[in-house]
């Protein structure tokens, strides 16, 4: 198994102890894609932060190919992060400054890359996701769904282990949605890219082969949904 | 490196104002503690300029007024200093301290007539010692020798600017060796002529102590006397001494031996000493002005340090979740600080050292008239170039410091809570 996550207990103190996981157990295999499905304050987003290494943790073990994922010092969890895990947010988070190419070819700076080397690959993923023409141009130039590719294009730049994405179509429309999904789904066939994605819209969920359904802090039912009829949202209905 | 420096450069960009409002405040911190210290050197320069033309272990002596009766006489008596004296000063009693012993009459002034010309001079009847404590040079032919003295020639020793004035400007001054000059009512015969010292109004001419004696029948008597002393290094030592002189010398004129005013002793030692303690202390409070208002800039630049790191908390979030390790933005901040503070620093210093030089040029090249004198207010106002990089090195260093209190905070920070920051 790629992930391995048992009896993960998280609780948040902001004056009041809250019991965000209540012991999560969860294995997910490598080339799968899986979404983690729950309505707000399920968390969903909780666990995704864990599972990215953005926060850590309180009981319980994760394990990504092997490697204990615990009490980690920041500079051991962000080289972690920077080999193992491509993070998709649903606001995009690029660098508003830099242009398409620099937010992409960023990670590999923190991995020591040449600056040219750097750029020649960056430049790479931009064609495949049909964005060479836009690799100067800035965040704030470009429309939601050129700003998530940049995004996955930079999520994807290390060759991590594992690309989790947090609602990836939530600032999105429709179409765009689609499109976004559509490149995951590719990734995912043509690449075997390993895709956790976490959502409460069932549109999305439909998309993946594996739906994880989180209530209250638990683990719920996992549906199997090899043929994408999870929901009435079958695969040729509408998404949103 | 490049790539650090790039992000560097970015940062500042498009904060155009804010980096030239911090830079301004650093660059003005350390031009002023430069042209602080520079003025500061052409205050102190200008003292030792002024005194550098005398020995400086010398003590001189005054006959003054006694300023209490004793012994039966009355106060307000007139001390004129005798030959007796030169006895005690030259006598056992101080031969562990004292070394040369001069005395002096001055008379004049008088015209010197060569031919047509005439300059009025003083004559200043001295010692052959009086050359190498007073630091007369010598410019052609000789000082008063003691076969002037034992045998009290009519000799004397000019200055080049009196030579100059007699030879309407021109410079030969070797011409006057052996020549008679008429000084006053007598004839002399001029044996050297000395550089003249432009700090004196006017130049005296020498001639020998003994024949001014003559001249003024007036044995038995001084104006002044100069010796030179060693062994006696601190300001209680001097002061010990000049006591115990004091009451020898005042018990032979009959003066009770602790009157201040029958005997005048202007210790040029002791004078340098003060002198030397008021440099230091000017120089330290200098110092200590220039750096606070260095600090002032610090202050700045950890302030824009601060409200820069809370701005980017966001961008440091998502550089974070993409890799980047505490340390590296921790020099991502510092780096900047640095840059900021040595870029601007290094501007402080160039235009503080042209200040520097501008003042040299101008009030280091003027003089005030005091007590008659010519005296230098300002010289060499500036301030040597390993101490500009020495206080450049400091604030480099301070610059440093100034990142890295918001570069802790920054680095600290875990990425989910800096990516809740918008």
């Amino acid at each position: 198994m790629l992930i391995e996550l048992q009896g993960i207990h998280k609780t948040y103190d902001n004056g009041q102890p809250l019991h965000v996981l209540k012991g999560i157990d969860l294995s997910i295999d490598k080339g799968e894609f899986v979404s983690i499905m729950g309505a707000s304050g399920s968390g969903k987003s909780t666990l995704l932060n864990i599972l990215g290494i953005l926060d850590n943790y309180d009981e319980g073990e994760y394990h990504i190919d092997g490697k204990l994922i615990k009490n980690l010092s920041e500079k051991e969890a962000a080289h972690y992060r920077n080999q193992m895990i491509g993070f998709v947010f649903q606001s995009f988070n690029l660098i508003n400054f830099k242009t398409a190419i620099e937010n992409v070819e960023l990670p590999l700076f923190y991995q020591g890359v040449s600056r040219k080397e750097r750029h020649d690959l960056a430049m790479n993923y931009l064609e495949r996701f049909g964005l060479a023409d836009w690799a100067s141009h800035y965040p704030n130039e470009m429309s939601g769904g050129q700003k998530q590719r940049v995004a996955i294009a930079r999520a994807l730049i290390t060759q991590p282990r594992i690309l989790l994405a947090d609602e990836p179509t939530g600032a999105l429309d429709s179409k765009t949605s689609v499109e976004v999904m559509d490149l995951l789904t590719q990734l995912n066939r043509e690449e075997k890219v390993t895709i956790i994605v976490v959502t409460h819209e069932s549109g999305v969920a439909n998309c993946t082969d594996k739906i994880i359904h989180i209530k209250d802090g638990i683990i719920g039912e996992t549906t199997l949904n090899a043929e994408h009829h999870a929901s009435i949202f079958g695969s040729d209905t509408i998404m949103k | 490196m490049k790539d650090l420096f790039l992000e560097i450069w970015e940062s500042l960009k498009r904060n155009k104002l804010r980096t030239a409002l911090t830079g301004f405040a650093v660059a003005w911190g350390i031009f002023m503690l430069i042209v602080l210290l520079g003025a500061g050197n052409g205050l102190m320069n200008a003292f030792m300029f002024n005194g550098r033309d005398f020995a400086s272990n010398t003590m001189m002596i005054f006959g003054g007024y006694t300023t209490k009766p004793y012994d039966g006489l009355e106060q307000g008596r007139d001390i004129n200093l005798n030959d007796k004296d030169i006895e005690l000063t030259e006598s056992q009693l101080f031969v562990n301290h004292i070394d040369d012993v001069t005395a002096n009459i001055t008379q004049g002034p008088y015209p010197m007539v060569w031919k047509n010309k005439s300059v009025s001079v003083s004559l200043s009847g001295s010692y052959p010692k009086i050359a190498e404590m007073d630091k007369i040079t010598i410019e052609e032919g000789r000082f008063i020798n003691n076969i002037d003295m034992q045998q009290r020639r009519k000799t004397a020793v000019i200055a080049t600017s009196h030579a100059k004035q007699l030879l309407n400007g021109g410079t030969d001054y070797a011409y006057f060796l052996g020549k008679q000059l008429k000084i006053g009512n007598s004839m002399y015969k001029i044996v050297g002529i000395y550089k003249a010292q432009e700090n004196m109004r006017n130049n005296d001419v020498y001639v020998p102590f003994t024949t001014m004696q003559m001249l003024t029948n007036n044995y038995n008597y001084e104006d002044h006397i100069v010796f030179t002393f060693h062994g006696l290094n601190t300001e209680q030592e001097n002061e010990e001494f000049e006591r115990q002189y004091r009451a020898v010398l005042n018990q032979s004129h009959r003066a009770a031996p602790d009157d201040d005013g029958a005997l005048w002793i202007w210790n040029r030692f002791t004078q340098n000493m003060q002198m030397d303690k008021g440099t230091s202390i000017l120089r330290k409070a200098l110092w200590i002005i220039g750096i606070l208002t260095l600090l002032g800039g610090i202050v700045g630049v950890s302030n824009i340090m601060l409200i820069t790191v809370k701005e980017r908390t966001h961008e440091f979030g998502i550089r974070k979740a993409i890799g980047a390790t505490p340390a590296s933005i921790m020099k991502l901040i510092v780096a900047e600080s640095v840059t900021i503070t040595a870029l601007f620093g290094y501007i402080g210093m160039i235009l503080g050292l042209v200040a520097c030089e501008i003042m040299d040029a101008t009030v280091g090249k003027s003089s005030l008239e005091m007590f008659g004198e010519k005296v230098s207010v300002f010289v060499d106002p500036t301030v040597g170039l390993d101490v500009a990089f020495g206080v450049t090195l400091v604030l480099i260093i301070a610059g440093t410091i100034a990142g890295l209190s918001p570069a802790l905070k920054a680095a600290r920070i875990r990425p989910i809570e800096a990516l809740r920051n918008e």
